[in-house]
């Protein structure tokens, strides 16, 4: 029985751009963009071998990062240092903007928030829900995840480019598996889900089934450090959808 | 000294569970007049914060509220078996672009974040953190966000301008890089 599973991006363009500032260790004005470009086309490649829907924004931002690499190929004595400084502005403009407000959603989980840290009169015992945010160590998104499947892959399968798509196993299955093996224990590391004898399609969708389980809010992942093994946790605190 | 306004005033307080404005306060006391009544408000909270109690009176979503300090939290969640939810930084993110750049269109929430946000809105919104503000007159008249009065009171905020500047929060981020 094929299970396809059309995931939703739960992150845009600005993330991955962000993300490959991150692991690139660059400045956000210094950004290489040409080395972006290829690495960041690679991601939507990945993206589509595994079903995940590439939602319009991506592929805006790809044509902007195409447009600006080819302006900057062009022989010295024909580059128009204009154009080119415009179409930089175009990517670096919303990308300056995305961290501000990066910074500013992080500056608003740090407030007292009401019925987390401060409390008021008059509230009933039990009625409430308190904000927690993300209980993450280390921020892990779905590049992070995506880099360590490709570790994954690499090591197993070197030399396979992946280019298609996993349609013979069931994520379903593969979801309720994953849960069963966090059952009894604290958490497990992403490299354990790995393990063992499975062929690259399983492999897909043990590694679609892990996304799916991020975003309905039965797991949550986290990594130390940048790098470092990510880590799977079952939750059971009810997620706001 | 007949301290009968101030502690009239601080019962109120006490009874409201709601931020209570000085135009609030006034409404129920129009014999006084409101500049007393603020500073009224404004002794009170200088006592509270005097006396080092386990409360204060704070000044948040325009008005004036007692509240505990985060030093009792675990005390009182406990108390009042409040159960945790994520507030996932992608709602938290959202949340922030509607604070500082309402009022807006999910179109533009959207640009800005790159991503759908049909969901988050629709938690936010029956959370009350967010209100529908109108409709703009564009094709399709999208609805018009803002953020609300219980916003301000979840994040301890005295109004919308008490949110730092984007400006400021990037020189914040320079200082950090400096050091």
């Amino acid at each position: 029985m094929t299970f396809e599973t059309k995931l939703e991006i739960f992150q845009g363009p600005l993330d991955l751009l962000l993300h490959l500032v991150k692991i690139n260790e660059i400045d956000i004005s210094d950004i290489p963009i040409a080395t972006i470009t290829d690495q960041y086309l690679q991601y939507l490649d990945l993206m589509r071998a595994l079903d995940i829907n590439v939602a319009g924004e991506f592929l805006v931002m790809a044509s902007t990062l195409m447009h600006f690499k080819s302006k900057m190929l062009l022989p010295r004595q024909v580059q128009d240092l204009e154009e080119i400084e415009e179409l930089k502005e175009e990517i670096l403009r919303p990308l300056r903007e995305y961290l501000l407000l990066k910074d500013a959603a992080s500056h608003l989980a740090s407030r007292d928030i009401l019925y987390r840290d401060v409390f008021k009169r008059g509230t009933e015992i039990n009625g409430r829900e308190r904000f927690e945010e993300d209980i993450s160590a280390e921020k892990v998104n779905l590049y992070d995840l995506m880099d360590a499947f490709r570790k994954v892959i690499k090591r197993r399968y070197p030399g396979v480019v992946i280019k298609f798509r996993a349609q013979a196993w069931s994520v379903k299955k593969k979801m309720v598996e994953v849960m069963r093996q966090l059952k009894g224990k604290r958490n497990l590391c992403f490299t354990d889900l790995f393990s063992g004898d499975s062929s690259l399609l399983e492999l897909i969708a043990t590694f679609l089934a892990l996304l799916e389980l991020v975003k309905n809010g039965s797991i949550a992942v986290f990594q130390d450090k940048v790098g470092s093994d990510i880590k799977l946790e079952a939750l059971n605190t009810s997620p706001i959808r | 000294m007949d301290n009968s306004l101030k502690l009239i005033v601080e019962s109120l307080l006490f009874a409201a569970s709601e931020p209570l404005t000085p135009r609030q306060i006034h409404a129920l006391l129009p014999g006084e007049d409101l500049k007393e009544i603020k500073d009224v408000l404004e002794d009170l909270k200088k006592d509270y914060e005097g006396m080092k109690r386990s409360f204060l009176i704070r000044e948040v979503a325009r008005g004036y509220q007692f509240r505990t300090l985060p030093r009792f939290r675990t005390y009182i969640s406990k108390m009042l078996s409040t159960t945790p939810s994520r507030l996932t930084r992608a709602a938290l993110e959202t949340l922030a672009i509607i604070a500082y750049r309402q009022p807006i269109i999910r179109q533009e929430i959207e640009r800005l974040r790159g991503v759908d946000v049909g969901g988050i809105l629709r938690m936010l919104l029956k959370k009350g953190l967010v209100r529908i503000v109108g409709r703009k007159p564009l094709p399709g008249r999208p609805i018009i966000y803002g953020t609300t009065g219980k916003f301000l009171e979840f994040f301890d905020l005295k109004d919308l301008s008490s949110l730092p500047t984007l400006k400021e929060m990037e020189e914040l981020g320079d200082e950090e890089v400096e050091q």
